[in-house]
């Protein structure tokens, strides 16, 4: 794994519809600086800055580092631009990690963004190219059959979708950077919005958001404030169309959480791990990934969540953040799910804090659940 | 109404108008207005007022010779709306009456803020002035405020051609004629469709098609709400369909059947418009109907 490496500043914006009040440079900043001022340091102590982010066309900017770098001064330094599609948050957290593993850099500024209202999501995704004839709109549209799919194979019943987007909103309550915070939310208000994607319900799904997540990367040597220690990194991808695919639970994400937990240390999930931030988008992707990572048997991932496990006062607290079933900027999601995995470790969570974490896990998938990126992090040196 | 020969109209005004002296304040907030710019006048105890009066309202103090340039942007402090113009307006759409804290000001200005939408309207907006063409030396040489510029549109447009190359022309063509085309890779003996040159598991060339029957089993789908210039009507469902004899399923609109009615495991062929329509195009499979044999079961 190379040497030691630690999140040693974190910092968000507030997430919502629209950020009218500034530009994309102006947004990246904000996080930016909150990062540094979390670590105690300036522009001035970074080496180095990585930038991800999702497709360009979702803000019709191409190559949009190129015009972020004066905003993260990033000048006369190295620059770099990770594209993952939505798990790019989680891969830039792990580029700029493996700059510190790799002896490159002693501090690596890491930032994430989306700025959603600047156009239309399901527009840019669905973009209709000639003679494709896909009537898949939108990622809601891609993944309600695998999610049918799901329910079928595992015999879920109906509602424990809604039982995680009631949880995840109430988790975001907690929250200040939250998107989405709705008091008294409760199945029959989830159950009562209508069906998009059938069985998807518009409450099952994640908001767009404006937004950018920041993090300062340290090696050992260049520790400031409080360390959240890296124990583990591991990206994976596999191909969309290739036979036999599973695609309610992909190889690679099951490959990939086998590599990091062979790092860490951690041979059953469920009992060594104490808080995770997993990307799930659509309310049955937690007990999805809950199979896929290893924290539930093939099947009865959908009984975890139903037991109250994975609830902010369970066992295993899931997306104590509210997740991104609360905040969706979309190329700084998978960032988010890492930032907010370290913050619990180093015990700075706020109000959604969970007593006692010690190990976490962030996580982040993208295109048709093929790039997954994760990591684990811990308040113990590894 | 029969007219009143008791009542009758009456027109007051002094002819040419009057001619009223400015005196040296209030003539050199004018003469500035005349070259686009606004200024204030500092009272003894530092107050900028605008517009500048020769007195201090405050104290009664005549007002320092300090003139201090403002604005030109400024916050509406509060408001009221006009819907319905009248003659005398400075606008002839609806508009709001505004008073507005110029930068760098400490009393309000009034003048008319052209919003559109009332509902854009709030305190603390910030404003900008519309000169008009000829300034003359008066306080309509401003037009009205408007909102400050606070997004573009950014029109974003690309425009290639895409032409089908190579596995994908081959496909087409096939459809061209009512076929699926697929191929097989003989290393992991798996079935793909649409036709691809090379095997997306193993790498390797896949070098002969395989004609493959329009014929299939859903696998899973979802049913849209949202409606989509592709489906028929709302709503719709698009299924995985997997094609006898294929390994991967395909994508495709479900009709002839109420969307509710259509399961995971149900058989269905492809329905294709009429053979003179035909071309080499994915809009020659209208969509995937039931064929009424039993459901498939699924693993
Ligand atoms: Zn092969």
């Amino acid at each position: 794994m190379g040497n030691r490496c630690a999140v040693i500043g974190i910092g968000q914006t507030r997430y919502r519809s629209r950020r009218t009040d500034m530009s994309i440079a102006g947004l990246v900043r904000e996080a930016a600086l909150r990062a540094l001022e979390d670590a105690g340091l300036t522009f001035k102590d970074i080496d180095a800055v990585v930038i991800g982010k999702a497709p360009d066309l979702f803000e019709g900017v191409m190559m949009p580092e190129s015009y972020l770098a004066d905003a993260l001064g990033a000048a006369g330094k190295p620059m770099m631009r990770v594209h993952t599609a939505g798990s790019v948050g989680g891969s830039t957290a792990l580029v700029g990690a493996s700059l510190i593993q790799g002896g490159v850099h002693e501090r690596v500024l890491v930032v994430a963004f989306e700025k959603q209202s600047e156009s239309n999501a399901t527009w840019a995704l669905s973009t209709h190219l000639p003679f494709s004839a896909s009537l898949v709109v939108g990622a809601g549209g891609y993944f309600a059959p695998h999610i049918r799919e799901y329910m079928r194979t595992s015999g879920a019943p109906d509602h424990i979708g809604t039982l995680v987007a009631v949880k995840d909103r109430l988790n975001a309550l907690k929250n200040p950077y939250a998107h989405l915070r709705i008091p008294g939310i409760d199945r029959a208000m989830v159950e009562s919005t209508p069906m998009l994607w059938e069985p998807i319900r518009y409450l099952e799904t994640c908001p767009s958001s404006d937004g950018a997540c920041a993090m300062v990367l340290s090696s050992e040597g260049a520790i400031t404030g409080t360390p959240a220690w890296v124990h583990g990194t591991a990206m994976r991808s596999e191909p969309i169309f290739r036979a036999g695919r599973d695609t309610v639970s992909p190889q690679a994400g099951k490959d990939c959480a086998a590599d990091v937990y062979r790092q860490a240390g951690i041979s059953d999930p469920r009992r060594d791990i104490d808080v995770a931030e997993v990307y799930v988008p659509f309310s049955w992707y937690e007990p999805m990934w809950l199979e896929n990572l290893g924290f539930a048997a093939e099947g009865e991932g959908w009984k975890l969540t139903e037991s109250g496990a994975t609830a902010l006062d369970g066992d295993i607290p899931w997306n104590a953040s509210g997740g991104v079933l609360s905040s969706n900027p979309i190329g700084a999601s998978g960032l988010i799910r890492f930032a907010e995995a370290a913050l619990q470790v180093r015990g700075t969570a706020g109000e959604h804090q969970v007593d006692g974490a010690r190990t976490a896990l962030g996580h982040a998938y993208g295109g048709g659940s093929q790039f997954f990126a994760m990591w684990i992090v811990g308040r113990d040196k590894p | 109404m029969p007219s009143d020969p008791l009542v009758a109209q009456h027109v007051l005004e002094f002819p040419g108008g009057y001619t009223r002296t400015t005196g040296p304040v209030i003539g050199r907030f004018l003469s500035e207005l005349r070259g686009r710019r606004i200024v204030g006048v500092r009272t003894k105890e530092g107050k900028v007022l605008v517009p500048p009066l020769e007195y201090d309202p405050a104290t009664g103090e005549p007002v320092t010779g300090e003139f201090v340039e403002v604005g030109p942007a400024g916050t509406v402090t509060t408001w009221a709306f006009v819907p319905e113009p009248g003659a005398g307006h400075p606008l002839d759409r609806p508009f709001a009456w505004a008073l507005i804290k110029l930068d760098g000001a400490d009393t309000a200005l009034v003048h008319a803020v052209d919003a559109g939408d009332p509902k854009r309207l709030r305190a603390g907006m910030r404003v900008w002035p519309v000169w008009n063409d000829h300034p003359t030396g008066q306080i309509t040489d401003i037009s009205c405020f408007v909102p400050e510029v606070t997004d573009i549109v950014a029109n974003v447009r690309t425009e290639y051609r895409l032409q089908a190359g190579g596995a994908l022309r081959v496909f087409l063509e096939g459809i061209e004629r009512g076929v699926f085309l697929g191929g097989r890779c003989d290393t992991c003996a798996k079935v793909y469709v649409p036709y691809r040159l090379t095997c997306p598991e193993c790498g390797n060339a896949i070098p002969e098609t395989l004609e493959l029957p329009d014929t299939g089993t859903i696998t899973t789908f979802a049913i849209n709400n949202l409606p989509d210039p592709r489906a028929p009507e709302v709503p719709f469902v698009s299924a995985y369909i997997l094609l006898d004899g294929s390994d991967i399923p395909v994508i495709a609109l479900i009709g002839d059947v109420p969307a509710h009615e259509v399961r995971q495991g149900m058989r269905v062929r492809a329905v294709w418009v009429p053979e003179p329509e035909r071309t080499a195009s994915m809009a020659n499979i209208r969509w995937f109907a039931p064929t009424g044999e039993p459901d498939v079961e699924q693993p």
